[in-house]
């Protein structure tokens, strides 16, 4: 089962942490909040995802399985 | 200002088709002097058929209730709070979901060009109580809650007047759930469903993050149905009527009337009850024609879409032959701008206003429609630097689909527009700066509405 990254925008207080800790999926809009590539993970990139999950100050940084197939939003 | 819509209903308006005859549906009655009586109620539209099932069912007859969903999906009703959702496919998934159901009908109406909500809450509250209770019947609900804009006088007491009336009547059912007022803040957000569920709740009239969505886990964590208050008025016609004549009006993919809010120079603004599908000119003569030449409209409401004046003319009112212009008629707002109007000191206006009713919980909307109402500033002033709308572009896209809410993307949708439909006149205000129409007063109503309702907190009224 596939899974990606999304991110609670309103928990999100731009700690950046994300951006740090997955760049393959994450960079910062000018304001400092996350642009999330909501592509399913591959390989390591799952392990770098939990880690930045569990740095999130905020805990807004979500991994969450496939619902759908297709799913490709830019949270 | 140009006179905001007035909160009276007009009548119907009477349209060239055919089947003109059968209008007026929901506003059947109406006066501007004051509420429909329940007993005026029921001599005009007869008692609502779930009485009558439930005194079938002592004798053991049928699902009545079952097969008012599945009457409301062969109607095809789509909901009327902007978003055109299939209501039957909301009320099956309440229904079917785990737990006793709550519901919720949505006056809230905090869109600035629409007064229709208030208008059937002021003056035909029965119609409303009566489709949210066939509503609560047919999804097994044990509550009912109105809820009413806290800038909506005449709707608030429109239906504490009727609850009390219900309450007093022999006629009402005694298995009906019960049905209670709630006043609610009137800021632009706050008739979202989660932003309604949420101040429901105890908690700030905010959009939370989804999902849970209400109808699966809402109000006390039940499933909870949340209707426009226009979607369950036509609710308790067609429980009373049937499918088959609620499509004798409008298109298939969107059958039935509906209310619209008119509201620019035209010499009787307020609230009409449309064939779906019917042409703008035939609305605008409803209205009693223009007072002025028009520059544009903006369709759907305030996350709606701009149409420029070379394209009005051909206009119809559905949201299949608006598709081709990129609108809807979202909650039924039809703004019309005049001539005189400058639409770029409009669209600069409205931005700032929609930037000031973002809720500040989501970063990319905060500071995104920020920074586009900065932009639009710059543009309308000649300030801009030397691309203004590519920059409106990019922030544009930086900012949507970002934020737990439709807000942001709904104002972006209505500024983009605005570039698309004027683009001479903002690259004319790019280059010189203001011109004569930017002195004029705002056409568009910008009320000041805090956001989170704090002047309810203040009064005391809070849930």
């Amino acid at each position: 089962m596939s899974k990606h990254v999304r991110v609670n925008p309103i928990a999100c207080e731009a700690h950046g942490m994300c951006a740090e800790l997955l760049p393959e999926r994450i960079t910062l809009d000018e304001w400092g909040y996350p642009l999330v590539d909501g592509a399913p993970l591959e390989g390591a990139q799952v392990e770098h995802a939990m880690r930045a999950a569990q740095a999130c100050p905020t805990f807004a940084l979500l991994i969450e399985r496939d619902r759908k197939r297709s799913r490709r939003s830019a949270a | 200002m140009s006179a905001p819509p007035s909160p009276t209903a007009q009548g119907a308006a009477r349209l060239p088709t055919q089947s003109a005859a059968a209008l007026p549906r929901l506003l059947a009655g109406i006066s501007e002097h004051g509420a429909m009586s329940l007993e005026e109620h029921l001599a005009l539209h007869g008692a609502p058929p779930a009485r009558r099932r439930q005194a079938r069912r002592r004798d053991g007859d049928g699902d009545g209730a079952a097969s008012l969903i599945e009457e409301i999906a062969q109607a095809g009703l789509l909901g009327r709070g902007g978003a055109a959702f299939p209501t039957a496919t909301k009320m099956r998934a309440v229904a079917g979901a785990r737990g006793r159901a709550i519901v919720v009908a949505n006056g809230a109406e905090g869109e600035p060009g629409s007064v229709k909500d208030h208008t059937l809450l002021e003056l035909l509250p029965h119609l409303v109580i009566d489709g949210a209770v066939l509503a609560a019947e047919a999804v097994d609900a044990d509550e009912v809650i109105i809820a009413a804009c806290e800038y909506a006088g005449g709707s608030v007491d429109g239906v504490a007047l009727a609850i009390e009336e219900c309450a007093l009547s022999s006629t009402g059912s005694r298995n009906a759930p019960p049905v209670r007022l709630v006043i609610v803040p009137g800021h632009y957000v706050a008739g979202q469903e989660s932003a309604l569920v949420n101040y429901l709740g105890g908690g700030p009239a905010k959009p939370t993050f989804t999902p849970p969505l209400p109808f699966e886990s809402g109000l006390r964590r039940r499933p909870t149905l949340v209707n426009n208050v226009e979607t369950l008025a036509h609710v308790a016609l067609i429980a009373r009527h049937g499918a088959p004549w609620f499509r004798r009006l409008g298109t298939p993919s969107q059958p039935g009337s509906a209310l619209v809010t008119l509201s620019g120079p035209v010499a009787h603004p307020g609230v009409y009850e449309i064939e779906q599908g019917a042409s703008l000119s035939s609305l605008i003569e409803a209205g009693g024609g223009l007072t002025t030449r028009l520059r544009g409209a903006l369709l759907g409401g305030y996350a709606g879409t701009w149409i420029g004046p070379e394209r009005l003319a051909g206009v119809a009112l559905s949201d299949e032959h608006l598709a081709a212009h990129g609108a809807t008629l979202g909650a039924g707002v039809v703004l019309l701008l005049s001539e005189e109007a400058c639409p770029v000191a409009e669209t600069a206006r409205l931005a700032r206003w929609l930037a000031e009713q973002s809720t500040r919980q989501c970063g990319p909307c905060l500071h995104g429609l920020d920074a586009l109402a900065d932009a639009l500033a710059e543009l309308a002033a000649g300030a801009g630097g030397s691309r203004p709308t590519q920059r409106i572009e990019r922030l544009a896209s930086l900012t949507a689909r970002r934020s737990a809410c439709g807000h942001p993307d709904g104002a972006i949708n209505a500024l983009l527009s605005a570039l698309e439909a004027f683009p001479a006149e903002f690259a004319d205000h790019a280059r010189h700066g203001p011109c004569e129409g930017c002195a004029r007063a705002a056409e568009l109503p910008l009320p000041h509405r805090p956001v989170s309702g704090e002047t309810l907190r203040r009064r005391g009224l809070r849930a």
